[in-house]
């Protein structure tokens, strides 16, 4: 009796010290899944699911149980996908934070009704214009992410957002599926 | 994996190995490969579009209105992945502009307009005959001069599959033209058997092979004789006589078929020793060394059943192909209605408009009979038959494929590896059901290509952002620090005068003692006022009140005294230096009154500078405004919208 007590005893204990020692030597740092959700969601920055950028989303979805249909410039695709990802049904996207983008925009500031007033350079949150004071800004499209932030606090309204033109390497198949444009592989038989 | 010596062995013998699946079409060839390559006069314009090949484009070195000879390069190569273009004859660069693309997509791409004089003229040529005097490197600088990349169908630079710094057991030169209809390679083998034969000494020379392979399918015997007897007394080089199988013409499949050796999936060839170019590439690369010329025409076969002259000729890059679809007399009720495929019918696509140009990859131009691709043989439901996995050359699982990439699981379709499929399109070919697979898979593929697309642009804008936000951290710490330094800076300054002020009045006795006269008055006076307030015992409370104001005011009043004191005794003691010290301050009087004064001059000159401008604006107003006038105007406008954005605004809150 004692003895088996004391085995039992002894393993708990050998046990226990093993646990809390692998629980501090293989720690990890951060939560991963508020990393995991950050990876899913598209970067924006936008702000437009109520957080100020992606990450605090992000936080609010894995920590606090947000609802996964806030974010229009993610649209379908990443809700499906952060349904997936937290084990909860995919839901429409709610409309109170904006409509799903149909087409990808850019900012473009139309240069000569440009005041110089550098306000719209402090709101865009990945630094995408250049500019100075009293000089012309402008947007660089490859870093733009189309988050619509710098167009609100432009005075003189000179901030356009517009379609991303295709190109044939951005060019999806997808309005080739019709007759006139396929290829017709019975033709030889 | 074959060793070496085996291959060898089993190609002496002509034994070959066998690719998965494959169909056999009827090759049609016999349409368009009885008659010789045609030259074709000049076209009225010629669209030579920027990029015509995988990679990046080169930079222009010409202007519009410029007047170029034929060979004359029109861009440079702009980085490793990128070769020139070439103006295909003498004439004038009408324009540099958006054109319809030789792409399925038909989308706008820049394209020189060349508008040619008629004359023809040549550019100064350097041909290197002897070539074998060339070290590589000079050898790869003239392939990429000469703006060579694939002519198979893919387009990827020549020059860098040239430069492989991987040593290469087989080079196998692909000559078998696998898709029904297409004969220009087959054309090219018959006609300019020799100059191929020169091409691949090049490549021999260049990347050093053990062994080289030309491979040509059995259904053309004349092209296979004709490279026979011309790379006859060629030491190491084998010659075989494929099957005729579709898609043998496939990089892998035909790697597969003569070695026995298969690319790993996400592999190169020359991971396994082996490079292979195509027949025109090799004829190419014997004109571009040896005659000095660039890549600047391609045989082009004009076929189908709809055309009353199917042939092959050679057409200038950049010639529209209406110019060359009426020398092959498509028949003139169909001039507007004819669709045109460009490439063969397993593996082109239906161009968008007849002014798309012939590019470096163009092989042929299609014109089917009309009636295929009724609206019924449009896509019925799978009957999972399996025919298509049966023919797949690259074993992958079509309808699995097919099931994924409809229901948009691109991550499933990716695990039975969508990115196998060569999209030679053998699957729809069998496919009973008449679905397009291949055009579902092209999909699925751009799907895939432009999540990793956004994937990488979204963790630079989080790159971005985070640096954004550490800057703007460490601009706010480095803010309080430098708020918190001046504060400190500020009271030991305080300190400082403070201490210096106490030992300045120790000094002179009197103001010491005055000091503590006024210290000993304040103090009276604090004492002595809540006695007076107290014998008021009015309402207490606030009585109290008004006493420590008064006290306060009092020492405030006291501290004054003091300091005014230190002050005085100071100047007492400095009196003997105060002269000094007055000129001092009369010069700085002075400098202050010269600034204002050069302001206020430069203001005036700034007002006269003003108003001969309006002066002579009214005069001038009917038929300019002056810039200040703009600018103003423009200020005006700005300000309008700022106002009309804020009542806006006001109007949308209030709603």
């Amino acid at each position: 009796m004692t003895l088996a007590i004391f085995i039992t005893g002894t393993l708990a204990l050998l046990f226990g010290l093993l646990l809390g020692y692998a629980a501090i030597r293989f720690k990890v740092e951060s939560d991963p899944l508020v990393e995991q959700v950050d990876s899913l969601l598209p970067q924006t920055q936008c702000g437009q699911c109520g957080f100020p950028g992606c990450r605090p989303y992000a936080e609010a979805i894995a920590n606090d149980g947000d609802e996964i249909n806030k974010c229009p410039p993610g649209g379908d695709a990443t809700i499906k996908k952060l349904a997936d990802l937290m084990g909860v049904e995919a839901k429409p996207l709610n409309a109170a934070h904006g409509e799903d983008a149909a087409a990808k925009t850019i900012a473009y500031i139309r240069e000569d009704e440009c005041i110089g007033c550098t306000k719209c350079i402090q709101a865009c949150p990945v630094d995408a214009i250049i500019g100075a004071a009293k000089q012309m800004h402008t947007v660089i499209t490859d870093e733009c992410t189309g988050c619509d932030l710098c167009v609100d606090p432009c005075p003189v309204d000179c901030i356009d957002m517009i379609n991303v033109p295709q190109t044939s390497s951005t060019w999806d198949w997808k309005e080739s599926i019709q007759p006139e444009t396929l290829i017709p592989v019975k033709v030889v038989s | 994996m074959e060793s070496f010596d085996t291959i060898v062995k089993r190609l002496s013998e002509n034994r070959l190995w066998q690719f998965p699946g494959g169909v056999k079409p009827q090759d049609k060839k016999a349409l368009s490969n009885t008659h010789a390559i045609r030259r074709l006069p000049l076209p009225d314009c010629l669209y030579i579009p920027l990029k015509q090949h995988i990679g990046n484009k080169g930079s222009l070195i010409v202007e519009v209105g410029q007047r170029v000879l034929k060979g004359q390069p029109l861009t440079k190569a702009s980085g490793p992945y990128s070769v020139p273009i070439h103006a295909s004859t003498s004439g004038t660069v009408k324009a540099i502009d958006e054109h319809v693309s030789a792409h399925p997509s038909g989308i706008a791409e820049p394209t020189l307009m060349l508008e040619p004089d008629g004359l023809d003229e040549w550019i100064k040529l350097h041909p290197n005959p002897h070539y074998s005097q060339l070290d590589k490197s000079t050898l790869v600088e003239l392939i990429c001069d000469a703006g060579i990349s694939g002519m198979g169908g893919a387009g990827f630079p020549t020059h860098i599959k040239t430069n492989n710094p991987q040593k290469l057991e087989f080079l196998i030169i692909n000559g078998i033209e696998c898709e029904p209809y297409i004969t220009a390679d087959d054309r090219l083998m018959r006609e300019h058997a020799w100059q191929i034969r020169q091409g691949i000494d090049i490549l021999q020379h260049t990347l050093n092979p053990k062994h080289i392979i030309v491979a040509v399918e059995d259904n053309k015997p004349e092209a296979l004789e004709a490279l026979r007897i011309a790379c006859k007394d060629k030491p190491d080089c084998s010659l075989v006589s494929t099957p005729t199988l579709y898609p043998m013409g496939g990089e892998k499949q035909l790697i597969q078929v003569v070695t026995g050796r298969e690319v790993p999936g996400k592999g190169l060839p020359s991971d396994i020793g082996i490079t292979m170019f195509n027949i025109g590439t090799c004829f190419a690369i014997a004109d571009a060394v040896f005659n000095g010329k660039p890549l600047i025409e391609r045989v082009v076969t004009l076929t189908g059943e709809a055309v009353k002259a199917p042939q092959n000729v050679w057409a200038l890059i950049g010639t529209p192909i209406a110019f060359l679809t009426e020398h092959a007399q498509l028949k003139s009720s169909k001039r507007y209605s004819q669709r045109i495929i460009m490439g063969g019918p397993m593996m082109g696509f239906t161009v968008t408009s007849p002014r798309v140009p012939v590019v470096k990859t163009t092989n042929c131009l299609l014109m089917p009979k009309a009636s295929f691709a009724q609206p019924e043989d449009i896509e019925r439901p799978c009957i999972r038959c399996s025919a298509c996995s049966d023919v797949c050359p690259a074993s992958l699982l079509p309808q699995q494929l097919l099931w994924h990439s409809k229901a948009k699981e691109y991550d499933k379709a990716q695990d039975y590896n969508l990115f196998d499929c060569i999209e030679c399109g053998a699957c729809a070919y069998v496919c009973p059901s008449d679905i397009p697979l291949v055009q579902y898979y092209r999909q699925a593929k751009s799907a895939v290509r432009s999540e990793k697309d956004e994937k990488q642009k979204a963790e630079k804008a989080k790159a971005r952002f985070d640096a954004r936000t550490q800057r703007l951290e460490n601009d706010k710490k480095e803010r309080e620090e430098k708020h918190q330094k001046a504060a400190q800076a500020r009271q030991n300054a305080k300190a400082n005068a403070n201490d210096t002020a106490t030992e300045t009045t120790t000094a002179p006795k009197s103001a010491a003692v005055a000091a503590a006269i006024a210290r000993a008055k304040a103090k009276k006076q604090q004492t002595s006022t809540p006695v007076l307030e107290t014998e008021q015992k009015e309402p207490a409370q606030v009585d109290d009140k008004k006493a420590k104001v008064a006290a306060a005011v009092a020492r405030a009043k006291a501290k004054k005294a003091a300091s005014s004191n230190a002050i005085e005794s100071e100047e007492k003691l400095e009196s003997n230096t105060e002269a000094p010290q007055q000129t001092e301050v009369d010069d700085k009087k002075a400098k202050i009154a010269a600034a204002v004064a050069r302001a206020k001059a430069k203001k005036a000159a700034a007002s006269n500078g003003v108003e001969p401008n309006e002066k002579t604006a009214p005069t001038i107003e009917t038929t300019q405004q002056t810039d200040a006038d703009a600018k103003k105007a423009k200020v005006a406008a700005a300000v309008a919208r700022a106002k009309a954005k804020a009542k806006a605004k006001a109007e949308k809150n209030a709603e």
